[in-house]
């Protein structure tokens, strides 16, 4: 949870510096976003990270199709090939075969390659969705508490103050258990994963409103602000046209870091099983069932385990490469 | 100094305050909303009508949530009396009543499991801060050598991995194969070489993400720091690199590093649940996510004031740290 904090520093020095775009403007006419492009296409670390993030991606969305490809389903049972006496699959690691790549689980048989399929479905969704939602509350708010100052960004800060240094996984846990079945129309996972979004999100935006905040504070007392609050520009306009514009990078660099936390807190709720609800697939929840077999059948928790290091570490690598692409100071 | 403390005091209070009401709100409010009686939710939904209003009536829902919020407050200050069935039973302060489900006094669970989270908090937070540090500092004075690629690469990857996932591998690994360790927990009164044995593995495991955390976040701070003009001033005046790095470096090194520490040792209160899941250490963490499951509210309460107040304390203690270490640092 609390790995954002430890970005600060990096993303507080990716701050867009305005006058410096606008004198590489004047010399090369280059855009900031072209730039960081150019730089992120030398950071080889950077673009495989990224690679794999797309992938898993397209992974996410076709699941239906690679599950169609492999001849399984997700949730159908094999228990012709699981050991009775040991409950464990039969055949080495695991039962992998050329019907079932990754082998099947213990006990009931399902077919690990397609869970894990679906598994990234899971993973993605929240890991992205919560992230928007951290970050729509954490500009809205941060802007706010910077621009307007006063007693409005007394409350906001504190508020983010206080939220910081609350027990997330506590509250989290514990918001997810008093949840109903039904809730919007939604029955079973699809209130988890529901409820999962929002309150992870909900836990992440004092993250991206404190850098927000801080942006705004400093901006507002630009020239250029002034510029244009003398030329009779609103409120509306100035927050619009002339912050946002300027929030974008390290906002962007904060959301792609905040993805893989996101991913890792999802893991970590199924994991204790306050997240999706069985049948449904998600890492976390068949590293949980793995942990009774971890001596019978390693394979079983290996797999699940390694797709999450996989993700979490893509989406960092590719994180820290947007971070130093957009980082101004950066010399590569 | 004095009002610093007072003041700080004030917020500790005010903050372990809107925890309360938070966790009020989560298991008394959102039931409302949702349609969920909260004597149903505590029962279980198989439960029939009269035992259903047993509940009610024993632990006095029908009271409107200020009511019973004011009674939660005089238990933890002054006690409070229980009165069922013409017995009264009273409860010495700090009162964290009685759980719903086993009918023990909280209070002695609290303290029972406290010893046990903190030793397991401690104990991984001395490796991890020898580790994180040695790795950071070096990485920072050899900035862009294979050794500093190297551990840079083995921190992003420590990040990236699960505790449950890299504490089920130690498992596997030293545990069962190897036989090196214990895999249960061994309280210390009992056998204090194999409570040693039992917690290696958990210490360890945690050790390793919060390692590669610290190694990064002080490795940036070195950087940052070495760049200052005092680091500059120090080596003007002849003072040997081991002075300049040992004595004023690493001084402002420490303190971004000591308030990461005392948010971390705080939160692992309560939020070292995965570990304590993974291992079956039966600390703070592990009573809680039973609580939830259990919706038992006066432990889950007590866990989270406990842990709340860890956090709280862990930070006065890094604040006051700070006027010690940071000659920059004037607490006022």
């Amino acid at each position: 949870m609390t790995a954002p904090l430890h970005e600060e520093t990096a993303a507080e020095t990716a701050v867009v510096e305005p006058a410096l775009n606008k004198a590489e403007k004047a010399i090369e006419g280059r855009s900031l976003g072209r730039i960081a492009w150019e730089r992120l296409k030398r950071d080889k670390v950077a673009l495989i990270g990224g690679t794999i993030v797309l992938l898993l991606v397209l992974v996410a969305i076709f699941a239906p199709v690679i599950a169609a490809l492999t001849g399984q389903s997700p949730n159908e049972r094999h228990e012709d090939l699981i050991d009775p006496l040991f409950s464990t699959p039969k055949g080495a690691l695991g039962g992998m075969s050329a019907d079932h790549l990754l082998g099947v689980e213990p006990v009931s048989g399902r077919d690990i390659l397609t869970r894990i399929v679906y598994g990234a479905r899971v993973s993605i969704l929240v890991g992205f969705l919560s992230a928007f939602v951290a970050v729509i509350f954490g500009t809205i708010l941060g802007t706010l508490a910077g621009y307007f100052g006063g007693w409005l960004d007394a409350l906001i800060s504190r508020v983010m103050d206080m939220l910081l240094a609350f027990p997330q996984l506590l509250f989290i846990i514990s918001l997810i258990s008093v949840m109903p079945n039904d809730l919007f129309g939604l029955t079973g996972t699809g209130v988890r994963l529901l409820v999962m979004i929002l309150v992870i999100g909900f836990f992440g935006w004092p993250y991206i409103g404190r850098i927000v905040r801080g942006q705004v504070l400093s901006l507002r007392e630009r020239e250029y602000i002034e510029a244009a609050r003398s030329l009779g520009a609103g409120r509306g306009y100035i927050i619009g046209k002339e912050l946002l514009p300027n929030l974008v990078a390290p906002i962007t660099v904060y959301m792609t870091l905040m993805i893989p936390t996101n991913i890792l807190t999802e893991a970590a709720l199924s994991f204790l099983g306050v997240g999706v609800k069985p049948p449904t697939a998600s890492w976390g929840s068949m590293l949980s069932d793995a942990v009774s077999f971890y001596e019978s059948d390693p394979m079983y928790m290996i797999i699940p385990g390694v797709a999450i290091f996989i993700t979490v570490l893509a989406f960092n690598l590719f994180g820290d490469g947007v971070r130093d692409a957009l980082d101004p100071k950066g010399t590569r | 100094m004095l009002t610093y403390l007072i003041r700080r005091l004030f917020a500790v209070a005010v903050m372990l305050v809107v925890i309360i009401l938070a966790v009020f709100c989560i298991f008394f409010l959102i039931p409302k909303w949702t349609g969920i009686d909260p004597a149903t939710m505590f029962v279980g939904k198989q439960a029939d009508k009269e035992s259903v209003e047993a509940v009610r009536e024993k632990l006095q829902l029908d009271d409107p949530v200020l009511v019973q919020l004011f009674e939660f407050f005089k238990g933890l200050l002054v006690g409070r009396d229980y009165t069922s069935g013409g017995d009264t039973t009273h409860c010495s302060a700090p009162c964290f009543g009685y759980s719903f489900r086993t009918e023990q006094e909280i209070w002695p669970v609290l303290t029972d499991r406290l010893p046990v989270t903190l030793s397991l908090a401690l104990g991984a937070a001395v490796i991890w801060l020898l580790i994180g540090l040695t790795v950071g500092v070096l990485s920072a004075l050899k900035r862009g050598s294979l050794w500093d690629r190297l551990a840079m690469t083995g921190a992003l990857a420590g990040v990236s991995l699960p505790v449950y996932f890299t504490g089920l591998i130690s498992l596997a690994v030293f545990a069962y194969q190897l036989d090196l360790v214990s895999n249960s927990f061994t309280p210390f009164g009992d056998d204090p070489v194999k409570w040693f044995s039992g917690m290696i593995l958990p210490w360890i495991t945690l050790a390793f993400l919060f390692g590669a955390m610290y190694a990064r976040l002080t490795r940036a701070t070195m950087l940052e720091v070495m760049g200052e003009d005092y680091i500059r001033t120090a080596r003007a005046k002849g003072l040997k690199e081991p002075v300049v790095i040992g004595k004023h470096a690493m001084r402002s090194t420490m303190t971004p590093v000591l308030t990461l520490l005392g948010i971390d040792i705080g939160a692992l209160m309560g939020g070292a649940i995965l570990t304590e899941t993974t291992f079956s250490i039966p600390g703070l963490g592990q009573a809680v996510l039973k609580a939830i499951t259990d919706r038992d509210l006066p432990l889950i309460l007590g866990v989270t004031l406990i842990t709340a107040t860890a956090v709280v304390i862990a930070n006065l203690i890094v604040d006051l740290l700070y006027g010690v270490i940071d000659p920059r640092v004037r607490l006022g």
